[in-house]
């Protein structure tokens, strides 16, 4: 029941890019088509749940035993940095075709905010959206990470959907290009403040 | 180039928001107000700043290969120290900012900066450049904060004017986009009239 | 401009990036960390001075917490002389539109509200901020009422208190919240009563 409640409401209420405005430079940046927006849906989702494993057993059990709490965020952008970097090797050995569809999208993932603001998020107390501060558990944390790399993906994928159309339809010369991008993510931003309340 | 043309590039010509759109999650998530908007400019300037001068004092020395992560750790560590700092001395900004303090780390314009400029010239034009980037970005974040206030809580810098509550979507994540969509609308408009 | 990478010298400067800036680091931590816990002090007491009467002694040194359905609360007592003047209660709750919401609520010694004041909450904006004094005349209504006779539920709930527009859930909430502090300050209430009939 808890992690249903996680769930619903990181990918629906708090979504991290409509409500929470993280990550939403590759939002703009690579949702001109879907298949693209689905391959770095598909990239954030495995960089995001990793990241957020390591990073919560780096705080826990060597961060804070050591009595270092302040090098964390150096220490978290550290591990993503090369956590994305050992994705992009591993996945060119194992898997050439995966690692064809998302390679590209690897190193943008370092400076994803949406991979370090989940990290930061699950082992803080201060920093917190939608729900109580409390400290999550391991398997709450990485399910937190999970719920919110699918709701960036849904978000992600509708919203490539949706310039697409864009492409086809006769624009004013001002608004062509990103703010008629950003009018559109505010009207679908808009669509899911009907999710608010739902948790 | 001179000086003083580093410093006002980035503010005009150059400005990262309306005209790079770089550092997008802090300039939608912060600018419910003007003075929010403001203090996350200020910051960011803060640390642009810094970054730049020692990523560009050290550039001669890193390898290319650890480029990146040795910049990010200079980058993470001026970070660190703002969010010390402002829990100390500002701590009502700080809880209201929240995440996008340390999220600075990741924000595109700090790296792209140290990357682009700041590993290629010299250490007071480093400075110069951090300066007008940080306050072209802070221009565009206090501008951006000023239009969602005015619109979403009838009020200008904390101050209210009329009576009653703003439209107030404006204030909300909707609005956010809206607004800077519409910004950039005017922006370029005001660009060809000038061209 | 980069010196050739060899993986002797790029361990070595990243090695020693990250020491000097982990002692930089550890150097601005140490400079900073009483200012920053007495900025969070600061920002308790000042909570505590707003929402009880005027008092003569350091309720932030005199706190205790105490336990009411397995949730534990803050309590400061705040003191003129040796008489008790009132009781601040750190009270939470989570049933927010945005999640939690931190309350400091002030009690008399009769039992009356005497303020309240949101220490944290992440509130809608415009809408469920409005709980906060100042921005709206909601948390005014409080001022001066006794629980035992002012039922801390909103009016669609049949109680007194007159809800936020468009903003139910924060309105629900923040009552629960001085609900929770009303009874701890009633747990406090009959410890004190017990101890008077001792002393006698």
């Amino acid at each position: 029941m808890e992690y249903i409640l996680i769930i619903i409401s990181a990918v629906f209420v708090n979504n991290i890019l409509l409500s929470q405005f993280l990550g939403v430079c590759p939002f703009l940046g690579v949702s001109n088509k879907v298949s693209t927006a689905a391959g770095m849906a598909g990239a954030v989702t495995f960089v995001m749940s990793v990241a957020t494993l390591v990073t919560y057993l780096l705080q826990n059990y060597v961060l804070i035993p050591l009595g270092i709490e302040f090098m964390q965020t150096v220490a978290f952008i550290l591990v993503i940095a090369a956590l994305v970097q050992m994705v992009e090797i591993i996945l060119k050995k194992v898997s050439p075709s995966l690692y064809q569809a998302l390679g590209i999208f690897l190193p943008l993932i370092t400076t994803n905010c949406a991979v370090l603001g989940v990290a930061i998020i699950v082992v803080s107390k201060e920093f917190a959206f939608g729900g109580d501060p409390q400290m999550l558990n391991l398997a709450e944390s990485v399910v937190f990470a999970i719920a919110n790399a699918l709701g960036f993906g849904l978000a992600m994928i509708l919203f490539a959907g949706l310039r697409e159309q864009l492409e086809l339809a006769n624009v004013p010369k001002p608004f062509k290009g990103m703010p008629i991008a950003l009018i559109t993510a505010g009207i679908l931003a808009l669509s899911f403040m009907g999710f608010a309340g739902l948790v | 180039m001179s000086k003083l043309n580093i410093l006002t590039k980035g503010i005009l010509k150059e400005n990262p928001v309306f005209v790079l759109l770089l550092g997008m999650c802090p300039t939608l998530g912060t600018t419910t107000s003007a003075i929010n908007g403001l203090g996350m400019g200020l910051a960011t300037t803060f640390v642009l700043m810094l970054s730049n001068v020692v990523i560009s004092a050290i550039a001669g020395f890193v390898p290319a290969k650890v480029r990146i992560p040795s910049y990010i750790v200079v980058i993470a560590s001026f970070v660190t120290i703002l969010q010390f700092v402002m829990q100390a001395y500002t701590p009502g900004l700080y809880e209201t900012l929240g995440l996008f303090i340390p999220l600075i780390v990741v924000n595109c314009i700090v790296l792209g900066r140290a990357e682009a400029f700041a590993s290629k010239n010299s250490i007071s034009d480093s400075f110069m450049d951090g300066v007008g980037i940080g306050l072209g970005f802070t221009a565009a974040l206090t501008v951006l904060g000023l239009v969602r206030e005015l619109l979403g809580s009838a009020s200008a810098f904390g101050v209210k004017f009329i009576e009653g509550d703003g439209i107030l979507v404006f204030v909300l994540a909707p609005g956010a986009f809206i607004a800077l969509g519409y910004l950039l609308v005017l922006f370029n408009k005001l660009k060809t009239k000038i061209k | 401009m980069a010196r050739e990478s060899t993986l002797k010298n790029m361990v070595i400067t990243l090695a020693s990036i990250t020491l000097v800036s982990s002692a930089l680091l550890g150097g601005v931590y140490a400079l900073t960390k009483s200012p920053i816990d007495m900025a969070k002090v600061a920002k308790i007491n000042a909570a505590i001075s707003k929402v009880v009467a005027e008092f003569d002694n350091n309720p932030s040194s005199e706190k205790f917490a105490k336990e009411m359905g397995g949730k534990s609360y803050t309590v400061y007592p705040a003191r003129m002389g040796d008489e008790l003047v009132g009781y601040a209660i750190e009270s939470f709750t989570t049933g927010g539109f945005g999640g939690r919401i931190v309350l400091m609520v002030g009690f008399n010694s009769d039992g009356t509200i005497n303020n309240t004041a949101v220490l944290s909450h992440a509130e809608t904006p415009g809408l469920g901020d409005k709980m906060v004094e100042g921005k709206s005349d909601f948390s005014v209504q409080f001022q001066g009422k006794n629980p035992e006779d002012f039922k801390l539920l909103v009016k669609k709930d049949g109680g007194d208190v007159d809800a936020i527009t468009a903003s139910t859930i924060t309105s629900r909430a923040f009552c629960e919240a001085v609900e929770a502090a009303w009874e701890v300050y009633k747990l406090c209430n009959e410890e004190n009563i017990k101890k008077e009939v001792q002393d006698e």
